[in-house]
């Protein structure tokens, strides 16, 4: 049997359906390349061997003896650690809830045990998912698998770090402004952002509830799409799900026939600031989604470009009242209670020793914009500009189906470059915080290398509400005409990681 | 002058119930002016005409049917509690002493 941890999503369901290999031997396989790789990478906080393989002996018990299984079922994922699971640590990257094992099952998890999806641990991130680099978790950075000196993207660095390194077909993200997206580009692997509402929050840690996403990360577009199918859908535990039927993904990862599709390019995404490798494979891909039938034009979103400053005030007011419950009372890191201290005192000392400081800047940014004399100028502007962001795509998807752009204006960048700048940290986001402004579905596609620095860029594609299926139609096609032309997938390119035994 | 004081942040902090240090203070009140110089730019658009959106979606509130549905033991609420006592979660005292 050639090495099961180079297989996809569907390779490996297709072996457990037709009898070639278990569970148990595909997660096992998974397992020992944890063990092998991840010392370097650091993308798992928490492996959960045994949670795993016993989860993975149930699915073989249940094929063996003739149940009808679910599409996915047998095959191993990684899961952010902002998505609680029963028993098993859940940290979200922070000090404040190191040790914490939840209680319940967010829907994400719900879904994918229903589906007999095999979960091997937790990922890293940037402390609740504040970051584009995991270098704000408090567990330790982790590292790209295309050049160990480099970010992986964040705040979902470890879940793409983790199927870049092959150490699982499948993770599972949650995109606030970019956090599934720009990890993927700079992993050379795919990471979706549903529609709004389109998967549910329930369980979800939550940073801005007004944008929080979860979603799949794999390294081909049929497989995200499966896990997507898998995990989407009407959730009464969370006020803001949608009830509507699920897009159908699988089927337009399927066809990926962009013949006759509107695409429009986004002028303002592009130019000034913008790595010319990633401008280069971006304007390629362009070009190949033309010849493939694609009717391209350019499309003007004037106010994007307000996009950031009002998305450092919204963010930053909801998780400054999200992270309140963060109290040292009910669960989670207690300083200073030895007697003396009052409840208010021991809520500031543990506050203090237990968030990092990118957790500090933005609660504190979020007081700030919501405290009364400045709520107006901010809070309220930046509620504005959030319509103004819809208009404009609005106004948009009446010309064109999709639009498209570079998923980010660089490149992975090293590790330490950027981290005691926040600014130059947050325009990361530029190209991705739009869509999660507006509510509509994303997606970032590898579309090759910078021929600067051999690095992975990202194809960015932005779908209408509830129209996530467009996604997979434009990733879909692009994939397999890259395919042709490279001889496989971006990540058939990555280089070989160092093995410990 | 700065778009933001030390003394505000300081301020802002104690809102937040963080005890910031010092050193904590003298590099974060810089970087929060920087901070507030770029998004006070939203002051730049957005007329008064203009109505605000605080969610993406058009959203109706979601009342579920009142009834009992199973939930946490208390076992399970106090799982990861700092402090428990007679099925209680313990807490610091909550009043100032004198």
């Amino acid at each position: 049997m050639s090495d099961l941890t180079r297989k996809t999503a569907a390779e490996l369901a297709e072996l457990m359906t037709s009898g070639q290999a278990s569970s148990v031997e595909i997660t096992q396989a998974h397992l020992d390349r944890i063990a092998a790789v991840d010392g370097d990478v650091h993308a798992f906080l928490h492996v959960d061997t045994e949670g795993a393989l016993a989860q993975a002996k149930a699915v073989d018990s249940k094929r063996a003896a003739g149940e009808q299984l679910a599409p996915l079922a047998g095959v191993p994922l990684a899961l952010k650690d902002v998505l609680t699971q029963e028993g098993v640590p859940t940290t979200a990257g922070s000090k404040i809830l190191e040790g914490w094992k939840p209680p319940y099952d967010s829907t994400v998890v719900k879904r994918l045990k229903a589906a007999g999806i095999v979960i091997l641990g937790k990922t890293n991130m940037d402390e609740f998912a504040m970051g584009s680099s995991t270098e704000n978790s408090a567990y330790g950075t982790t590292h790209n698998p295309w050049d160990l000196t480099r970010i992986p993207g964040g705040s979902g660095g470890g879940s793409s770090a983790a199927i870049s390194a092959y150490e699982a077909p499948l993770a599972i993200g949650t995109d606030t402004g970019g956090s599934i997206r720009q990890p993927g580009a700079f992993t050379g692997t795919v990471g979706v952002k549903p529609t709004y509402g389109g998967t549910s929050r329930y369980g979800l840690i939550a940073l801005a509830s007004s944008l929080d996403t979860p979603g799949p990360c794999a390294r081909t577009t049929l497989d995200a799409a499966l896990l997507h199918e898998a995990i989407a859908g009407y959730d009464p535990m969370d006020s803001t799900s949608i009830n509507q039927p699920v897009p159908a993904v699988v089927e337009a990862a399927r066809n990926g026939d962009v013949a006759g599709l509107r695409i429009g390019v986004v002028k303002e995404l592009g130019g000034e600031g913008y790595q010319p490798g990633v401008e280069a494979r971006f304007h390629e891909a362009v070009e190949l989604l033309t010849k493939l039938g694609a009717e391209v034009v350019e499309v003007s979103c004037p106010h994007f470009e307000y996009a950031l400053p009002a998305y450092y005030l919204i963010l930053p007011s909801e998780a400054s009242s999200n992270l309140a419950k963060f109290d040292a009372m009910r669960y989670g890191l207690r300083v200073g209670d030895d007697g003396t201290n009052s409840a208010e005192t021991v809520t500031s000392l543990s506050r203090e020793a237990g968030f990092g400081a990118e957790v500090k800047r933005r609660i504190i940014l979020g007081t700030h914009a919501l405290s009364s004399g400045y709520y107006d100028a901010y809070y309220g502007q930046a509620q504005k500009v959030r319509t103004l962001i819809a208009r404009d795509f609005a106004s948009a998807y009446e010309q064109v189906d999709v639009l498209v752009s570079p998923a980010t204006p660089t490149t992975a960048f090293a590790i330490g470059d950027r981290i005691d700048d926040p600014i130059a940290m947050y325009k990361n986001d530029l190209c991705t915080i739009p869509s999660n402004l507006a509510g509509n579905a994303a997606a970032s596609f590898p579309c090759g290398l910078a021929d600067e620095d051999g690095l992975p860029v990202g194809f960015h594609v932005m779908a209408p509400v509830m129209r996530d299926d467009l996604l997979y139609t434009v990733g879909a096609a692009l994939e397999s005409a890259l395919a042709e032309q490279w001889g496989g997938v971006l990540m058939t390119k990555a280089p070989e990681l160092e093995v410990t035994r | 002058m700065p778009s933001i004081t030390r003394e505000e942040v300081a301020h802002l902090a104690r809102l937040a119930r963080i005890e910031l240090s010092d050193d904590e203070l003298d590099h974060l009140a810089p970087q929060l002016d920087q901070i507030i110089t770029l998004v006070g730019q939203v002051s730049q658009v957005a007329a008064d005409d203009i109505p605000p959106t605080s969610h993406a979606l058009p959203l109706t509130n979601v009342m579920r049917a009142d009834e009992n549905v199973p939930c946490l033991t208390p076992e399970q609420a106090l799982s990861g509690a700092p402090a428990a006592e007679e099925q209680r979660f313990r807490v610091p005292r909550i009043l100032e002493e004198d």
